[in-house]
């Protein structure tokens, strides 16, 4: 865990108003404390994220908070379907056949 | 692996300008980029490349460097990335720190529903499910050959299965490879969630006389000889039932008639029509009197029935 400061110099060729913005917006969601604010791992790679769909992707801040949306929908639903994985993988094999068959994965017979 | 050219990475010629090069990175780099496809090795392993080859033309020292070939495609590939990508985080609990909220904007309705379901899971399933997941009952598959005449008319049959037999009604009108849906007929449904259902794919058999088109039935219908030439009432028998149908006088082999609302019914209470295409047959094993007729027949009016094949 760091603080906004530290982000600023890991990452580099970002300014300090930029970043404010985008917390503003809520693009980037760290914690806060009183020191200030305090960005966790996933908030730092979301910062780095941010700035190269912004500068090497050429999308623009109208267009972020779209991207943005479906990236969170794509994250959001491939983390549920690893539990749903993982969960099938707790049942019975007689259901996980079933389930097997019904997505039609049968073909490759005993795997 | 050697390194490919750069400028055959992006797609772009050895003299293209700066923004010919950027534009066509960004164009790359958008469809392959790593965390806008998570799962797909080849679009990471694709962007890898696309960015160490935008790496050299995209600074004006190596690109010249490159041109001059004092450094080939690799020799100043950019080093990995030394932080963890976005989607290592976001595929995992930490994700769960930007999870997506309808509240948030842009989730449909059904795709709440989907995560309603898995909150639900989380916060404990209730008492009664704990038992394990419902499962609702594969459905199963069954073809079943019936003839032209019940495809026509409709009929009740039995279908036979290993362990019980299976009533169908069988529509009226059905057309070959129409499938029919026995709901709930299906394999049983897995910790009390419903069954599957039956689907079963209606095999029409050929028939020896009659044609089926569409909703309309076609048939080839023998007159004798007088009727052709002199006209009358004929019975056809049709898959409904017999009709009668007046042929006119003087039609030849091919003569099509449309019997209106004879043909197969449609469901809503209306019928296709049938079509009787004249086939005119001469008595079997000849006719001496007739031949003898026609010997001597001599027609005042000629006709050449080869008029218009020459």
């Amino acid at each position: 865990m760091i603080g906004f400061d530290a982000v600023l110099r890991l990452i580099g060729d970002l300014q300090a108003e930029e970043l404010r913005r985008w917390i503003a917006e809520r693009w980037v969601r760290p914690e806060s404390d009183p020191q200030g604010y305090v960005f966790h791992e996933v908030d730092v790679a979301r910062v780095r994220l941010i700035r190269e769909l912004r500068y090497e992707l050429a999308i623009d801040e109208e267009a972020l908070p779209v991207v943005l949306g479906l990236l969170d929908q794509v994250y959001s639903l491939r983390r549920h379907l690893a539990r749903l994985h993982a969960a099938i993988d707790e049942q019975p094999p007689e259901l996980r056949a079933a389930l097997r068959a019904r997505l039609g994965e049968e073909k490759g017979g005993v795997g | 692996m050697t390194a490919r050219n750069p400028y055959e990475v992006l797609g772009v010629k050895p003299e293209a300008s700066e923004e010919e090069i950027r534009a066509a990175y960004r164009k790359l780099a958008k469809k392959n980029h790593p965390d806008l496809n998570p799962g797909n090795k080849e679009a990471e392993a694709r962007f890898k490349e696309i960015a160490a080859a935008y790496d050299i033309v995209s600074d004006k020292e190596k690109r010249a460097r490159f041109d001059r070939g004092e450094i080939d495609a690799s020799g100043a590939e950019r080093p990995e990335h030394a932080y963890e990508r976005y989607r290592g985080f976001a595929e995992g609990a930490p994700g769960e720190r930007y999870e997506f909220h309808s509240a948030e904007g842009m989730a449909p309705e059904d795709m709440d529903d989907l995560f309603a379901f898995f909150r639900g899971a989380r916060g404990g399933a209730a008492a009664g499910e704990r038992g394990g997941l419902k499962l609702r009952g594969a459905d199963l598959h069954f073809s079943l050959t019936i003839d032209f005449l019940t495809s026509i008319t409709g009929a009740r049959q039995q279908l036979s299965l290993t362990d019980r037999t299976l009533e169908v009604t069988i529509p009226a009108g059905v057309r070959d490879g129409q499938i029919l849906r026995l709901k709930g007929q299906g394999a049983r449904g897995i910790n009390g969630g419903p069954n599957g259902d039956a689907l079963i794919e209606i095999r029409v058999a050929p028939h020896p006389f009659f044609r089926r088109e569409g909703d309309d039935i076609h048939l080839d219908l023998p007159v004798t000889l007088a009727e052709a030439v002199l006209g009358g009432k004929v019975t056809v028998p049709l898959p409904t039932g017999s009709v009668s149908m007046t042929i006119p006088a003087h039609s030849n082999t091919g003569r099509v008639l449309r019997l209106k609302g004879k043909g197969a019914p449609r469901g809503d209470g209306s019928s296709g029509d049938a079509f009787a295409t004249l086939k005119v047959v001469l008595p079997e094993g000849g006719d001496p009197e007739l031949a003898k007729f026609l010997r001597d027949w001599a027609p005042k009016h000629p006709y050449d029935p080869w008029r218009g094949m020459t």
